[in-house]
Parts: C-alpha cells; sequence; structure tokens
C-alpha cells in the first residue's frame, strides 16, 4: 500500500450506532446495510488495487431520501462517498471507513423521453446502455459509449465524464448533457439546466461534469439524443510500424474527415485479441486501425474512399473496408474484447489512461517501451488514436514479489511522460485516487488552490468525496485569505460594495 | 460613483494582469475587462471604476491544423483567428455571433477573450455545440490576481475539475481571461439552405422539429416569420445542411420527400446565399434595425411558439422576432418601455423552463431589470459562492451579472 487516505476520524466512528439509528429513520430497512460481510461487497470500485470498508451502505431510492442523508451528514459532519455502478478505474467510488456510502442504484428509471426535444429525463443509476436501448426502436441514441456502457451508470458518467469510442465526432458526456439536478451537502436541492440549451449564469452543469462526485449528489440527467446515422461503415488498416499508423491517423483528420470512431492498437494487443477470440486481424501488422465513418450512404462511400486512398498513401499493409452490418461489428469485434483478452495473457492488469498531442505518438510510445524495460514489465496499447487518449495496459502479476509497486510506478512514470510531451493525466477515467498524488506534476499550488476553492464553494466543511482527486486536504478556511502577490499587502479591512 | 471617462490600464502580459487586480484589490475599486469594447451597452448597468483593457495581449501562440488545436491570447481579435482558419480550411465551429451590428457599432471588433467570456454562439450551435463545447484550456489571472490555468491543449482531458466550462459565460467576473486553447474543425465542402414556405409560424416550428428527427443531419434550423429576412412574404421555415458536396445535395432530395404536403412550397439557396442568411441570423439581423429593446430566450424547442403566445396575449406590443435553434432559441425585439416588459417575458418562460436575457436597452433599463434570468434562492446563494471563490472582493465586472456582486 503506497496510498494514504484520511486518517478515519475517532469522532465520527464512535457516532456509528446513532448514524446508523437516524439513517434508519430515513430509509427502509432493506436500503440500509450494516453487517460486515455485505458492506465487503463495496470495498472498491474497478480499481481494485485499494479497498476500504465502508461505514454503513445506504441505497436511497427517491431525491428526498437523498435530501434527508445529505442534511444528517452535514449535521453530524460524517462523510459520504456517492456511488453509480462502481465501475470507475481511478478510485473515485471507493469508499472510506469513515463515510457513508451512498449507492445509488435504485435510482434506475427513464423518466421521460422526449422525441420531439430530443432528450430523455432519466435517474442518475440508469445504465449508459439503456438508454440508447430505450429509444434505438424510434431511431435514436445517446452517443457517449464507453466500453462500460452495459455496466456502467449515467450518473457515474457525469461524475467522471465518461467519453467512447464515438467521442471523436460526438463528443464527451459533458457534450450531450442539458439537465442536471444535484444535492448539495447539506440537503439543498438546484435545478440546472433542463431541456433549453446554455445557462442563464454559470455554467455549473459543465463545472459537475467530470467533478468526481466531489461537488454534489447527481439525481437525475437529462440527456440529448441523436438520430441514429442512416448507414455505418468500418475499414481495418493494418501498417508496419507505429509510427505508420500514428500517421495516417492523422492525415485522415489533416484531410477533413472525422470519423464517428478511429481507434488504434498494437502487436501485443492484436495478438492477443486473435488468441482471445479470432476477429481476422492481420497477425504481421505491428499496428491496426479502425476506422467508422457514418452518415448518409452516398458520403459514407465517398469518405471510404478517401480513407482508402490515405491508407494507400501512408503505406497500409492491409485495407480491409466493410461491406456489410456483420463485417463492421466484426472489427469492432477485437477492439471491444481487448481488455478480457490482454486479462488472458497476463494475470493481472493496470489500465492507464493518459492524453498526449497526437503528434507525439511515436515518443510515447518509445518511451513506454523504455519505461517498462526498466521495470522489467511489458505493456499492451489500445488508443482513442482520434483524440490522442492512450490506455497502455501494464501487464503484471499480483501474485508476484514486488510486481504491484512495479506496475504502479511505471504507471506513474507512463503519465509523467504524456505530460511532459504535452498531454494530461487521465482523458477520461478520472483522477480518483489513482492519480491523485500526480496532480502536482501538471498543476501548481495555486491552480490546485483554486479549484479547491470551487470545492470549498459546493462543500465548505469537505465531507463529500474527501482523499480523492487533490493530493492535500484543506480546511476552507485556510482558503479564506487574500493572497499576498508582488509583496503588495492587501486591504485588511476591504468594502465589499 | 459613475464616472465619465474610465482610467483604462493596459494589459500586456500576465503580469500586469496581476499587478493592476491586485492594486484594484488593495483600495477595492472594481474593473471593467474591455477586449473589443466598443459595446457598452451590455450586461446588467454597473458602472466600473476602471478598465482593463486586452487588446495588447493579442496574438496566436499555437495553430497546429492537424491537431485542430489552436491558441491565442485572449485580446486577439476574432477576425483575425477566423481569417487565419479560413486559411487553412478550418473554422470555429460554434459560429461566435457578432452582437455590434444588434448594439449598433461597427462589427468585426470582438476579441477572442469576449467571445469566451460570452459564450457566444450562433445558429450552428445545435449540432456543433457552444463556444463552452470548444474551449480545451485557458490560462487566466483571477479576482485575488492570481495566476491560474485549466485544461490542457488535447481534445480529452478531465484531469482536474473542467473549468474551461465555468469560464465560459462567466463575463469576466470570475477572472481575466489571458490565453486560450480551442478546438478547431474543418469547414464543410459546401452548405444549402432549403426554404419550406407557406405554412404558419407554429406549422413551420413544427416542420422543423420533424426536420430533426430525420437522418438528414441539419446543422441549423431557423423560423422566419413574415418579412424579417430574405424578402419573403409568407412565413418560412429555413433548414442548413453543410457537408460534401455529394452528400448535402442528397440529404436535401430527402428531406424535401420526407417534409412534402401540407401546402408548403420548397426553394434552395445556394452556398452563397445560405452563408449570407445564416451570417445574418447569427448576429440577429432580422431584428437589428427594429428601433427597441431586445430579448434573448432560450427554451425547449416545442415550448417556443408557445413562450411568444403567451407574451403576445399579455398585451406586449412586439415589433419583431424569430427562432433560431429549431424553436429553442427567439430573438425578441419590443417596444421600449421603462422595465421591457421582464415580469411577463420571464414569467412566460417559467412555466416551462428556460431563461431570457435582456441584450438591449437603456441604460436605466439595465439599471432597474435583471439583465439575466434571475435563480432560485439555492442556486443563487451557490452561484456567489462560486464568484467568491475567484474573486471574493467582487473587483471584476462588478455588478456584471447579478446585483449581488
Ligand atoms: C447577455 C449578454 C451580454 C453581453 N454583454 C456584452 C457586452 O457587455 N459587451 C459586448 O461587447 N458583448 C456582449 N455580449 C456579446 C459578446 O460579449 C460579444 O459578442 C463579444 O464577442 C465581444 O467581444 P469584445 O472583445 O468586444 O468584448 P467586450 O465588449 O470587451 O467584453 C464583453 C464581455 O466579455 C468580458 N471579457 C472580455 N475580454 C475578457 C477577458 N480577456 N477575460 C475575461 N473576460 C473578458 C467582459 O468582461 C465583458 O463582460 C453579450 C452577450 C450577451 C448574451
Ligand atoms: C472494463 C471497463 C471499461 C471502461 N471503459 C471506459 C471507457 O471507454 N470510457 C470511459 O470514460 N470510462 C470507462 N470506464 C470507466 C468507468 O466505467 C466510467 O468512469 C464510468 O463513468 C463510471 O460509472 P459508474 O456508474 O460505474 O460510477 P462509479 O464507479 O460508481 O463512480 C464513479 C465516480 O462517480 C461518482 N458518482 C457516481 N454516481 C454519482 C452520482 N449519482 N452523483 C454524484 N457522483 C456520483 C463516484 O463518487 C465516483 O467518484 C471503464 C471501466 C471498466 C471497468
Amino acid at each position: 500500500m503506497t496510498l494514504l487516505m484520511p486518517t478515519p476520524e475517532p469522532a465520527i466512528m464512535s457516532q456509528r450506532g446513532e448514524l446508523i439509528a437516524r439513517l434508519g429513520a430515513i430509509l427502509p430497512s432493506e436500503s440500509l446495510i450494516v453487517d460486515e460481510v455485505s458492506r465487503r461487497a463495496y470495498e472498491c470500485d474497478a480499481f481494485t488495487m485499494y479497498r476500504a470498508l465502508p461505514l454503513v451502505v445506504a441505497l436511497p431510492g427517491n431525491v428526498e431520501q437523498v435530501r434527508a442523508i445529505m442534511a444528517l451528514a452535514a449535521e453530524m459532519n460524517v462523510k459520504v462517498v456517492p456511488r453509480g455502478a462502481g465501475t470507475s478505474l481511478s478510485g473515485g467510488s471507493m469508499p472510506l471507513e469513515d463515510g457513508i456510502l451512498l449507492g445509488m442504484s435504485k435510482f434506475n428509471r427513464i423518466l421521460e423521453i422526449d422525441y420531439e426535444n430530443r432528450c430523455a429525463r432519466v435517474q442518475p443509476g440508469v445504465q449508459n446502455l439503456a438508454i440508447s436501448k430505450a429509444v434505438e426502436a424510434q431511431g435514436f441514441y445517446y452517443a457517449p459509449d464507453p466500453s462500460s456502457q452495459i455496466a456502467c451508470s449515467i450518473g457515474g458518467n457525469v461524475a467522471e465524464n465518461a467519453g467512447g469510442v464515438h467521442c471523436l465526432k460526438y463528443g464527451l458526456t459533458t457534450n450531450n448533457i442539458l439537465g442536471l439536478e444535484v444535492v448539495l451537502m447539506g440537503g439543498d436541492l438546484i435545478r440546472l439546466g433542463g431541456k433549453h440549451l446554455d445557462s442563464e449564469g454559470y455554467d455549473l452543469i459543465g463545472l459537475m461534469t467530470g467533478s468526481e462526485g466531489l461537488l454534489g449528489v447527481v439525481t437525475e440527467v437529462v440527456v440529448r439524443l441523436l438520430q441514429k446515422p442512416p448507414v455505418a461503415r468500418g475499414l481495418l488498416l493494418g501498417f508496419a510500424s507505429v509510427t505508420a499508423g500514428a500517421r495516417c491517423v492523422g492525415a485522415i483528420i489533416a484531410r477533413g474527415v472525422i470519423p464517428a470512431g478511429l481507434e488504434m492498437m498494437d502487436r501485443a494487443t492484436i495478438h492477443a485479441v486473435e488468441r482471445f477470440q479470432p476477429c481476422g486481424y492481420p497477425l504481421d501488422a505491428e499496428a491496426l486501425v479502425i476506422v467508422e465513418l457514418d452518415g448518409t450512404p452516398a458520403e459514407v462511400d465517398h469518405l471510404v474512399s478517401v480513407v482508402q486512398d490515405i491508407a494507400r498513401e501512408e503505406g497500409a499493409t492491409t485495407i480491409r473496408a466493410s461491406t456489410s452490418e456483420a463485417e463492421r461489428l466484426q472489427f469492432w469485434a477485437g477492439r471491444k474484447n481487448a481488455f478480457p483478452a490482454v486479462s488472458c495473457i497476463a494475470p493481472d492488469y493496470l489500465c492507464m489512461d493518459g492524453t498526449i498531442p497526437r503528434a507525439r505518438l511515436p515518443e510515447a510510445l518509445a518511451g513506454m517501451e523504455r519505461l517498462a524495460k526498466e521495470q522489467g514489465l511489458s505493456v499492451a496499447n489500445v488508443f482513442h488514436a482520434g483524440d490522442g487518449n492512450l490506455h497502455p495496459l501494464i501487464l503484471y502479476d499480483a501474485s508476484k514479489e514486488g510486481d504491484v509497486e512495479r506496475a504502479e510506478k511505471l504507471g506513474f512514470d507512463i503519465l509523467r511522460l504524456c505530460v511532459s510531451l504535452g498531454g494530461v493525466l487521465t482523458g477520461e477515467h478520472g483522477v480518483g485516487v489513482e492519480k491523485r498524488d500526480l496532480m502536482g506534476e501538471m498543476f501548481s499550488d495555486v491552480d490546485l488552490e483554486q479549484q479547491m476553492r470551487l470545492k470549498c464553494a459546493f462543500d465548505p466543511a469537505g465531507r463529500l468525496n474527501p482523499g480523492k482527486v487533490f493530493p492535500t486536504l484543506h480546511r476552507c478556511a485556510e482558503f479564506g485569505m487574500m493572497h499576498v502577490a508582488g509583496g503588495k499587502m492587501p486591504f485588511p479591512d476591504l468594502p465589499r460594495f | 460613483m459613475m464616472q465619465a471617462a474610465l482610467a483604462t490600464l493596459e494589459i500586456r502580459d500576465e503580469s500586469d494582469a496581476v499587478d493592476a487586480i491586485c492594486a484594484a484589490n488593495a483600495k477595492g475599486v472594481s474593473c471593467a475587462i474591455v477586449g473589443g469594447g466598443s459595446k457598452s451597452q451590455l450586461g446588467r448597468c454597473a458602472p466600473q471604476t476602471q478598465a482593463l483593457s486586452t487588446p495588447a495581449l493579442a496574438g496566436v501562440t499555437l495553430y497546429e491544423p492537424n491537431e485542430l488545436v489552436l491558441s491565442a491570447r485572449a485580446g486577439t481579435r476574432l477576425s483575425e483567428i477566423e481569417a487565419l482558419l479560413e486559411n487553412n480550411g478550418q473554422q470555429l465551429a460554434f459560429e461566435p455571433m457578432d452582437y455590434g451590428p444588434l448594439l449598433g457599432a461597427e462589427a468585426g471588433y470582438a476579441t477572442i477573450g469576449g467571445v469566451i467570456a460570452a459564450n457566444a454562439s450562433g445558429p450552428r450551435r445545435i449540432k456543433a455545440g457552444a463556444a463552452r463545447d470548444h474551449l480545451l484550456g485557458f490560462r487566466c489571472v483571477t479576482g485575488r490576481g492570481e495566476q491560474v490555468k485549466s485544461g490542457g491543449r488535447v481534445m480529452k482531458n478531465v484531469t482536474g475539475y473542467d473549468l474551461s466550462k465555468l469560464v465560459c459565460g462567466s463575463y469576466g467576473t470570475l477572472a481575466l481571461l489571458t490565453e486560450l486553447t480551442l478546438k478547431v474543425l474543418p469547414k464543410s465542402e459546401t452548405e444549402c439552405t432549403l426554404l419550406a414556405i407557406g405554412a404558419d409560424e407554429a406549422e413551420s416550428l413544427a416542420l422543423l422539429r420533424r426536420a430533426t428527427a430525420t437522418p438528414c443531419e441539419p446543422s441549423s434550423l431557423a423560423m422566419l416569420p413574415a418579412g424579417v429576412a430574405l424578402a419573403l412574404d409568407a412565413d418560412a421555415a429555413a433548414i442548413r445542411l453543410e457537408g460534401p458536396t455529394i452528400s448535402v445535395t442528397a440529404r436535401r432530395d430527402d428531406l424535401v420527400a420526407r417534409l412534402s404536403g401540407g401546402g408548403v412550397r420548397f426553394e434552395t439557396l445556394d452556398e452563397r446565399d445560405s452563408t449570407t442568411l445564416w451570417r445574418g441570423l447569427r448576429d440577429a439581423a432580422p431584428i437589428a434595425a427594429q428601433v427597441g429593446q431586445v430579448w434573448r430566450i432560450s427554451v425547449a424547442p416545442t415550448e417556443g411558439f408557445a413562450v411568444v403566445e403567451r407574451i403576445r396575449r399579455a398585451g406586449v406590443p412586439l415589433l419583431a422576432h424569430f427562432y433560431d435553434w429549431a424553436g429553442g432559441l427567439i430573438w425578441l425585439c419590443v417596444e421600449t418601455t421603462s422595465d421591457a416588459y421582464a415580469a411577463v417575458v420571464r414569467a412566460a418562460v417559467d412555466v416551462s423552463g428556460g431563461h431570457a436575457t435582456l441584450i438591449r436597452a437603456s441604460q436605466e433599463t439595465r439599471t432597474i431589470v435583471d439583465v439575466f434570468h434571475p435563480q432560485p434562492a439555492a442556486l443563487a446563494a451557490l452561484t456567489r459562492r462560486v464568484k467568491e471563490s475567484f474573486d471574493p472582493a467582487h473587483i471584476l465586472e462588478r455588478g456584471r451579472m447579478r446585483a449581488e456582486f
């Protein structure tokens, strides 16, 4: 264990009995999980390296219950960790030993589908894919499609600003949300946006999206629905080097084509996938690029030939264009299986999530190889190539002495490399606890203090999901003081108006 | 408090901004941030003591067309950026509007900082997103006088809070933006506009919504009441299609087939006329020339007509109006009166949700009427705490958005 979480506060631990009794007055007994065995089921999310047993698990079923719990938590000064489906890869919903784990799974209803305004009002516990399923018969879908979409919740998507293979063209969660209902620490309820566009004040929907459960509990989401394009076709392009593949990706975008999906994988992943479930990927390729183009039939055929030409110019060793829907899905099958496939070639893997400027891809890959060698580990790579989002999968064996530490060290080194190439620590999985202690690589203390001040504006007592995202814990009062800049003392009794 | 000519400080770099804002904090004076600065006409009427002028903070600092990214200092003219992009077949897809014509000032003066601070977005907003969807990262000096950065230059980034969204539409009340990094996109090969003429206002709006439920991917949809544009003597629905020529033509034909019936006739505007039409709509040209007060109202597309009807039935003298965003954005010009009919307009909007912003009115009116839609108590309190997390002493654009800060 190298991760330090805030020490459980004795004052909270000693009040557990009272807390449970008072939660019992808010929730029916089946919505309150108290015994240790049942609480164990919640001890981590999909970032399984670290675990903690929650103080108590509360599963509210309506907004009034959420408000009452948040009011109680503020009154008793107890921490709260919101949780959706627990698929976070960064430990965002990892419990705190002295905190209520607030599971949103009972908020599982689609409240309204409004085709004319092209939106749906849903509860946060609804699965991502369930939204698209509910509207597909009418020809609509919800665009952000994380690989975890059969499991993850829309509330978790909002909190993590989840992306998917289609976000190059259709945007991330933040670009596809129209409204939120949020309960703040203390129980205040606020409604942001609705079925209309843009905000009458500060864009708090934008701020909430990607805030990792640190600002408020999302209790309702209005998502945009898009019309399904009439056709989509896929292209499978093989290259003799990753650099050639990366150049081709750049050339496609330079030609003004924004594909619906633009993914890439390296040799290690291609081979893992073919061993897991053969789908016809070229085994002689060092890099495989999958391109999806969607739109009207005429447009798609036109773009497919444009991309084929580019691929030829860039020296592709394999060029295949799908001629049927089944073939398009087959092109994707391997990509969709990438994670499970990789888990068959190594006992454990750690999925990283840095983003770099696309042109730096060859440098990033060379650097990663060098860093992996230093740790005696290997890395398989899948990328959202169109937007430079890397998912290096670090292969390790947790049962081997020192491997966990080496994997973690390699992960950190890779992320530092991304930042040094002009990129960022995380493209879609969030900071959580996993990358918390690396925030200083990207941000100055002043940058981070400004972000923490915002946290204070929402949660002055720092009770909502503390110990995540920020490498240090501060009391909000510490931020109350004016910064002294340029040697000038701030005026002590500043007139407010 | 009112002063004839504002003391103006020229901001040439970040350290100028730090000095100016720290000094303002020390003295407790409020500062306007002036980019193009041609438009003192807008926002709440709240006289500031001092102006921080940004045009010297200019220049494109990074442009990599193949990476779809551009960075510029905040005082850079929008027109300069657009020309640079145009030369590379690219654009700011959110189509920032130029308020110049509407506010009776010259066009072309906006700075990129002002555009972002106003989250200014045009007719393509419904498909391409708003300014907020294209800001990847920024540097700024906060109201505390601190240099802060957020975001980055890559397309996908969830590292820390997404402050880029927050500064878009903050009207200079949080921080003085110094440098912005934007996502840029390829321009479409061509565009055309399909006009469906002859249905009445409500039917034309319904037709726009039907168009949004087709796979024809319209990028803009406006309803133009007779007389407001194109010298049309009947109500019309205008639908813009953009993309490769081969696809635009196919989609136009498909749309005609899907929308035919009900006695409407179709006309097509070619690329040049289409571009001209949407640039005009972007800048609210159909109502700009009217003498009167102007409201900009954002509601659910199905509610646009009902909102206008409620306002009309309440006896408000409407001089001109039109709808953008498939009915979700209403530009409304009313006969001038002391309170711009604010209570009626807002009540009409509140029935179904949305917001109404008073864009053009006299100083006196903007002193007594909330320019931005009022907020419920819990949200207003949170808004104020957010403001104070950046600018605790209310130094920047004091009173511009909300009376309480
Ligand atoms: C309700 C509403 C109010 C508007 N108010 C105005 C207005 O008052 N003036 C106006 O020109 N346009 C206004 N617009 C339109 C929009 O701001 C302009 O189109 C914008 O693009 C003008 O750019 P400018 O450089 O001339 O900005 P300016 O007129 O100089 O400033 C416009 C706004 O942006 C802020 N701003 C400018 N530069 C920066 C910066 N570097 N960092 C932080 N904030 C900055 C200012 O504080 C001000 O609030 C408004 C739009 C709406 C919907
Ligand atoms: C196999 C696999 C593949 C994945 N692929 C992708 C991918 O392609 N793209 C991608 O972006 N992510 C991906 N993820 C990561 C993960 O699925 C997403 O981050 C997802 O958005 C998490 O949703 P969840 O419901 O599981 O949230 P949880 O893991 O339960 O919680 C995540 C965070 O959200 C907060 N939260 C949850 N619900 C609420 C609420 N109602 N209100 C406030 N805060 C809340 C929690 O506190 C926590 O900080 C993948 C994960 C796995 C395991």
